[in-house]
């Protein structure tokens, strides 16, 4: 479809300003342009169309099945929005003095302490604006810990194999080695791998659990205690914790630090912006590395505060303050036993695909997986030519979304999916009969597979341009 | 080593080059199974190699994969060309070399072209 500015026509366009009503600002003359904005010109008609017909290209979770594994795309419910739509919330500033915005102060204090409940942790920031943000929060709390006692031997950072992409550029960015490890037959860290690692110039590990295959890291206590006789510290990517909310908590499997994702496991808005939240706990010894400002509960009234050692703010202000409400919104109406509740039927979603596609699919990894589980088309790729993009590719026109692709590494030909738990029966058979159908297509008809998708308005664009010549904004002729 | 070419597990090929100096690349399954290169971040030219550690790494439309030192050595020679065009080592992966390694150790473990072979049906 045409862009916006290619609808533009001169003299068109409606000027919807409002009339100026506070006092006019003159800027200094070298701070003025020199050429008028390039804005398009469009009446109200064509501006209604053209965002109507774009919101209309949209595919999200409120258009169909979305079992994008490892991102835990369940359903944002409306009661989130009209909490985070009130007056006293939306009309805030972050420059108002604390005495004027307790209130916001509070669901900063309580969402804190529901999210440390449900992680094990001791205190929160809320400041990162996403989850890689937030590793790379957590990251430099490791630092900053090992510096505090004049430890700055520790270089290194253990990530296993299996680790989200986002773990090693966190651990590069924060100025560390990545030491990878490789994992066992059954998907899970090598834990001889992990003792050899393991040594004096080791700062850390960053961890997923379940791991990005779905399979619970039963040896989990053993890790911890190995990386913590090294004298690391063990950190908790919390993408997957949808897989364990309200069951099992990183802080008894003995981690020091946490990173949560709003947008996935507690409902809020995700992708389009979001825009995300990456809130990140740790235990009490690392509190004063926090970056700051944070909320502190003085018996009923709350005031923020830098804490004495912080690493520094993050982003701005508070963060996503409206995204933590809207996950607060979330926790709060589900409680403690609907959390535990949504995360057993995460589970048991997960499990009831993962057996009805294994008839004809095959897992990379047998047995009960936790809230997602991957499948490899490798056997398929060899038999029939069809690869895992272009049966991702043909899902496209079944009106659902492909699941994960490619990931994780370790895995050839990967279909990673994730159904979450705000997926009914139905919906899950219905796609179960989808994969089924087009498995057997495969066989029959391969060549269809190449030539997929046939029904979007965008076929197939050419990945290898697209990353050797990305074009970042658009030419204007003039 | 013999004149023939030798690979690693982590699918390198190296190939003898001269007294002592090999060149290094990817071999026809990496590429096949990566999918079209997009992008190659090349070793310095004198940097120490250490065979199985990382000496550079490349992009395709799917990850980003290392490539692992066949041998232990000190580059010396880079392929500038691939810089460019990632796109020759998809379309030639046994022309595209992408390291010359001198003062070359030969580790235990590499594999002729037929190993290679049967390792593959393997996996």
């Amino acid at each position: 479809m045409k862009l916006v500015f290619e609808r533009s026509r001169k003299g068109a366009g409606t000027s919807y300003f409002p009339a100026n009503d506070v006092e006019d600002r003159v800027l200094p003359e070298h701070l003025l342009r020199e050429t008028p904005l390039r804005l398009p010109e469009l009446s109200e008609t064509q501006i209604s169309r053209h965002y109507t017909k774009l919101a209309s290209e949209v595919f999200g979770v409120n258009n169909g099945f979305y079992p994008l594994g490892s991102c835990t795309m369940k359903y944002n419910p409306r009661i989130n929005e009209k909490i985070a739509a009130l007056d006293g919330f939306r009309n805030i500033h972050p420059l108002q003095s604390d005495d004027t915005i307790q209130g916001a102060l509070e669901v900063l204090s309580l969402a804190e302490k529901y999210f440390c409940e449900i992680t094990g942790m001791d205190n929160m920031t809320f400041q990162p604006s996403a989850g890689a943000h937030g590793e790379l929060t957590g990251v430099l709390l490791i630092k900053a810990y090992h510096h505090s006692r004049g430890d700055f031997g520790r270089t290194r950072i253990i990530v296993p194999d299996s680790a989200h992409g986002t773990n090693p550029a966190t651990a590069s960015m924060a100025g560390f080695t990545v030491v990878t490890i490789p994992s066992g037959k059954d998907g899970r860290v090598d834990i001889e791998a992990l003792q050899a690692a393991a040594g004096d110039d080791v700062a850390g590990i960053m961890l997923t659990n379940p791991n990005t295959v779905g399979i619970f890291e039963k040896d989990i206590l053993k890790i911890t205690e190995i990386v913590h006789k090294a004298g690391g510290l063990a950190y908790y990517d919390g993408a997957n914790l949808n897989a364990i909310m309200g069951i099992a908590r990183p802080g008894d499997m003995n981690f020091d630090i946490v990173h949560l994702n709003l947008h996935k496991t507690f409902s809020t808005p995700h992708g389009g912006g979001g825009p995300g939240s990456g809130p990140v706990g740790c235990k009490e010894f690392l509190s004063r590395f926090l970056p700051g400002p944070v909320c502190v509960d003085e018996g009923g009234s709350y005031k923020t505060i830098m804490p004495a050692y912080s690493i520094g703010r993050v982003k701005s202000f508070y963060g996503n303050f409206l995204v933590v409400l809207r996950a607060l919104a979330y926790v709060m109406t589900l409680g403690s036993d609907g959390i535990r509740t949504s995360c057993e039927q995460a589970v048991l979603n997960a499990n009831y695909m993962k057996r009805r596609l294994e008839e004809r699919f095959e897992s990379a990894f047998a047995g009960h997986c936790m809230h997602e589980f991957v499948l490899t088309l490798a056997g398929l790729k060899k038999e029939t030519g069809v690869s895992a993009l272009d049966f991702a590719k043909a899902l496209l026109d079944e009106k659902m979304h492909p699941p994960t692709m490619y990931f994780p590494l370790i895995v050839p030909e990967a279909l990673m999916l994730e159904p979450t738990e705000t997926e009914s029966l139905q919906e899950m058979d219905r796609a179960v009969d989808v994969y089924m159908r087009l498995f057997e297509l495969a066989h029959s008809d391969p060549e269809y597979f190449h030539t997929a998708p046939h029904t979007t308005s965008v076929k197939r664009p050419d990945e290898v341009l697209a990353a050797r010549e990305p074009k970042l904004r658009y030419g204007f002729s003039e | 080593m013999n004149n023939g070419m030798m690979f690693t597990k982590t699918h390198e090929w190296v190939r003898k080059e001269g007294e002592g100096v090999v060149l290094a690349g990817l071999s026809a399954h990496a590429v096949t199974e990566m999918g079209d290169l997009v992008f190659i971040n090349l070793p310095q030219v004198g940097t120490k190699v250490t065979a199985g550690e990382t000496m550079a790494d490349v992009e395709s439309v799917k990850a980003v994969s290392d490539v692992y030192s066949p041998v232990s050595g000190v580059v010396a020679e880079v392929n500038e060309s691939l810089a460019d065009a990632p796109e020759k080592i998809n379309e030639a992966p046994y022309a595209s070399w992408i390291a010359k390694i001198e003062s070359v150790e030969i580790p235990e473990g590499l594999m002729t072209e037929e190993e290679y072979e049967e390792y593959l049906k393997d996996i």
